[in-house]
């Protein structure tokens, strides 16, 4: 198996607070990796620094064995990595189909031309990206009356629009009923098997987690305690400390005697 | 050194009235987002009030009391403007509310002519004020020295109520997050009417206490306009100290400005504006905008697709009746419809930026004005042939549009359309006082087209080849990828970003292509009419622009040219008549307050509900053509 993205000692100081601290981790290829952490471990300004909105104090991003600490966001999407976000982001004056096929058309690098009428091109692909995610009956829908499940649906054809190596997922099922959440992961889980791209999540619905991730990281006050399969973390008592008790008080008085 | 103090003790003095106003145009904005253009309306309205009140009543009572009357007055007037016309639109689109506040502009206008005539009104001097003092041996007029006391205690009594009152507390609250204070349970309505009084009484203040120094004039609602929007925006929308401080850098400025190099007093005005938004984008004591983005407030916009075969016939029927337009229709008819054509596809250039960019800018006439003055200087000052000057003044628009855009799009929301402004409005002062190079006032004549073109028919096809053609093709690129990526800019920053998309670039390239047309635009206008005076740079021609494309819908592709159309088409009636803006100003509040989606929106929507066969099918390929 190959390493497909890999940090080295990731830091972000914001003033003295240390965001998140000396982060090392590697993701392999065909793997379904689970960030996890309760809220204010750091998970989204580490994410944010993997997809490029923000510069690491230090420490290194390795994808496919290159370097791109410090790329825009834009490069890091051409080099072949989605991302969908936490709160959805989509354009609320299109069509479902046109919103998948903004995303083929940047990909095609034809954003900048003018003759052509843009609803017509790489139409077919974006309808197949959608029936992949089992949204092909609604692709011709103003996408601002859609269900949040919908949109997350439509947002996930987006972000495998460019056929990416790598899929970072914020927190996809945040703001989802729990079926739908079930669904999603379930449907994730099948695209990474079906064509071989590694995924890396946040999370915060411990069943979304322990049913799918292959593997789990835990982070706490911006550092990685733990790392394993399922049954590991699940036995791991750092972990238990961490989110049964004293997380919010992480390094005072009473992690001595906890 | 004498001379030194004496200008700077000028200058705080002239503050005082610009402080008036800008703080309550900053308060007003501040709670309720509105930029109110009619402030300056309300600054005029105060210094007549003032001054009729202070012919009735004599004495230092009378004097003084007139000024506080004259404060009470406006904010009583700013009251039922709030309730009659901006409360109606609160829920309307970004923006949309100052092109109602444009409305009052034009009533306002027309009503303080009615009442107190075309003749300027000199203000009457302060009883037992009447002297100078000698300071440092400099004469300074003891009404100044007064001013200059009085304003640092009217500040700290707004200070004041700012900080120590359950109202300050709430505006300030209000001006943070609105809609946690709706939440806690404040009553919004009344907190907006609140300020709103609040700010107009300031204004009135402001020009009532100016009268002993500038008295009364028609003019001087658009006059004040600028610097307060100038002190505003340098001082930070929403705050106090700002805007004091803004007013005295602007007023001691001028003075001096005045003194030393009097030809660039308003260019210089400007350069510090700007000049201080490359550095702090914000105001010297503005926060960040938290809803800043470009783009749209309330409901998106529905998804547009091209037109199909059946409007492209109606169209294409229309544009024939347009042409054949010299057959039947007079030379009069040849000319209207000349500019009425010429300023659809301002209009149009506008709408693209705006509507699909959601880039609001506020100086649009830079573009328009500037490719006129690009033909005409090219003219007057090189000879150049019609032809290739009316090619190059588009280009020269484009060149300014890239400049200005590659500095404005730093920002967003507000502050971008105030920094547009601020652009035009410099570009405007260079003209207005470069004599030498552009005429000054006097503008540039004698520019007519070649000889071939020398003929209202001919020059009507000209105009309406490319005017329907810029629109022609302004609409098109709606529709291709560029349009796309453009909308996608605007819908989502963050996941453009995120699938590659460079969205400052396409907007630069858009805010470009927008100069361009509106640079055709102009240089269609100067060969029509064989001059352009520095008018076609103003704030108002902007103004113009932003109101056509309002009230036509920024929600829908033709909202610009049918907005424009029915407008300049209305204008050619009314201004016939002696009181053409009160009429004009009372439509364009009605059109606000009934159809806030403008009239294409409107009618669309009155489509979908009363149209043939309207059936949920029906109706959603209908609404696409519009």
């Amino acid at each position: 198996m190959s390493v497909i993205l890999e940090t080295r000692g990731l830091t972000k100081n914001f003033g003295g607070l240390v965001a998140v601290d000396d982060v090392s981790f590697a993701l392999q290829k065909g793997e379904l990796l689970a960030l996890i952490g309760p809220n204010g471990a750091g998970k989204s300004t580490c994410f944010n620094m993997l997809m490029g909105q923000l510069p690491p104090t230090s420490g290194e991003v390795y994808l496919d064995g290159d370097r791109i600490t410090g790329l825009g966001p834009r490069q890091i999407w051409r080099l072949g990595v989605g991302r969908t976000f936490q709160i959805t982001a989509t354009y609320a004056s299109m069509t479902v189909v046109e919103n998948v096929q903004m995303a083929l058309l940047s990909h095609n690098g034809e954003i900048f031309r003018v003759l052509p009428f843009a609803h017509r091109m790489y139409r077919d692909q974006a309808l197949a990206l959608l029936d992949m995610v089992g949204m092909a009956a609604q692709a011709d829908r103003h996408c601002a009356v859609l269900a949040y499940g919908d949109l997350k649906r439509m947002e996930l054809a987006i972000a495998l629009a460019h056929e990416p190596k790598l899929l970072l997922m914020d927190e996809p099922t945040a703001g989802m009923a729990p079926r739908e959440r079930v669904a999603l992961m379930e449907l994730t889980a099948r695209i990474v098997a079906e064509q071989g791209v590694s995924v890396l999540f946040t999370e915060h619905d411990m069943d979304v987690v322990f049913g799918h991730a292959h593997r789990i990281m835990v982070l706490n006050r911006g550092a990685l305690i733990a790392e394993g399969n399922a049954a590991e973390i699940r036995a791991n008592p750092l972990v238990q400390e961490v989110y049964l008790g004293g997380g919010t008080v992480f390094g005072g008085a009473e992690t001595t005697d906890a | 050194m004498e001379f030194f103090v004496a200008q700077i003790l000028t200058g705080l003095a002239n503050a005082s009235s610009l402080f008036l106003v800008a703080c309550g145009l900053s308060l007003i904005f501040g709670v309720t987002r509105i930029v109110n253009f009619a402030h300056g309306s309300l600054y005029m309205l105060g210094a007549y009030i003032g001054l009729t009140l202070m012919e009735a009543l004599p004495g230092h009572f009378g004097f003084w009391g007139s000024i506080l009357l004259a404060g009470i007055a406006v904010g009583l007037i700013g009251v039922v403007i709030e309730m009659l016309v901006l409360r109606p639109v609160y829920r309307a689109p970004e923006l949309f509310q100052l092109v109602a506040t444009f409305g009052v502009i034009l009533v306002i206008q027309d009503l303080a002519l009615l009442i107190w005539g075309p003749e300027d009104q000199l203000g009457p001097r302060a009883p037992g004020l009447r002297g100078v003092f000698r300071i440092m041996g400099e004469p300074i007029p003891k009404y100044d020295i007064v001013l200059l006391i009085i304003t640092p205690f009217i500040a700290l009594a707004l200070w004041w109520m700012m900080t120590r009152t359950r109202l300050g507390v709430l505006v300030r609250a209000a001006t943070q997050d609105r809609e946690m204070v709706g939440a806690l349970g404040v009553n919004q309505a009344w907190l907006f009417t609140g300020v709103f009084a609040l700010g107009s009484a300031l204004a009135g203040l402001g020009g009532a206490l100016q009268l002993p120094k500038g008295g009364a004039d028609l003019l001087m609602d658009f006059t004040i306009l600028t610097p307060v929007f100038v002190v505003v925006v340098i001082g930070g929308m929403g705050s106090l100290p700002g805007a004091y401080l803004a007013a005295i850098i602007i007023s001691v400025l001028n003075v001096f400005g005045v003194t030393y190099i009097p030809q660039s007093t308003l260019v210089l005005m400007f350069i510090v504006m700007i000049v201080v938004l490359m550095i702090r984008p914000y105001g010297l004591f503005g926060r960040e905008e938290v809803a800043g983005e470009h783009g749209q407030v309330g409901e998106p916009e529905e998804p547009i697709k091209p037109a199909s075969a059946k409007v492209r016939a109606i169209v294409a029927a229309g544009l024939a009746m347009l042409a054949l337009l010299p057959l039947y229709g007079g030379n009069f008819a040849l000319v209207l419809t000349t500019d009425i054509l010429i300023f659809c596809l301002f209009a149009a250039s506008l709408h693209f930026l705006l509507g699909l960019g959601g880039m609001v800018s506020f100086g649009h006439a830079a573009y328009y004005g500037g490719g006129a003055y690009v033909a005409a200087l090219l003219v007057t000052w090189t000879e150049t042939p019609m032809e290739l000057a009316f090619l190059l003044a588009p280009l020269g628009a484009g060149l300014i549009a890239i400049v200005v855009g590659w500095v404005c799009l730093r920002l967003t929301g507000v502050y971008f359309a105030m920094l547009t402004l601020a652009f035009a409005q410099l570009l405007w002062s260079l003209v207005w006082q470069w004599q030498e190079v552009t005429g000054g006032d006097d503008g540039q004549v004698n520019i007519w087209p070649a000889d071939w073109l020398n003929d209202n028919t001919v020059y009507f096809y000209f105009a309406l080849i490319f005017s329907v053609g810029g629109i022609l093709t302004l609409r098109h690129l709606a529709h291709s990828p560029f349009g796309y990526a453009l909308r996608a800019a605007r819908d989502s920053k963050r996941q453009a970003e995120a699938t590659g998309i460079d969205t400052r670039r396409v907007q630069l390239l858009a805010f470009t292509f927008a100069g361009f047309m509106g640079g055709l635009a102009g240089a269609l206008f100067v060969f029509s009419k064989g001059s352009v005076f520095p008018n076609e740079l103003e704030i108002v021609r902007s103004f113009d622009a932003l109101i056509v494309v309002f009230l036509g819908g920024v929600k829908t592709l033709a909202g610009g040219v049918v907005g424009a159309g029915f407008f300049k088409g209305v204008e050619d009636v009314l201004t016939r008549f002696e009181y053409w803006r009160l009429v004009m100003g009372l439509l364009i509040i009605f059109v606000v307050v009934v159809a806030p989606e403008g009239i294409v929106g409107s009618l669309r929507r009155a489509w979908r509900r009363f149209g043939p066969g309207h059936s949920q099918a029906d109706t959603a390929t209908e609404e696409r053509r519009t």
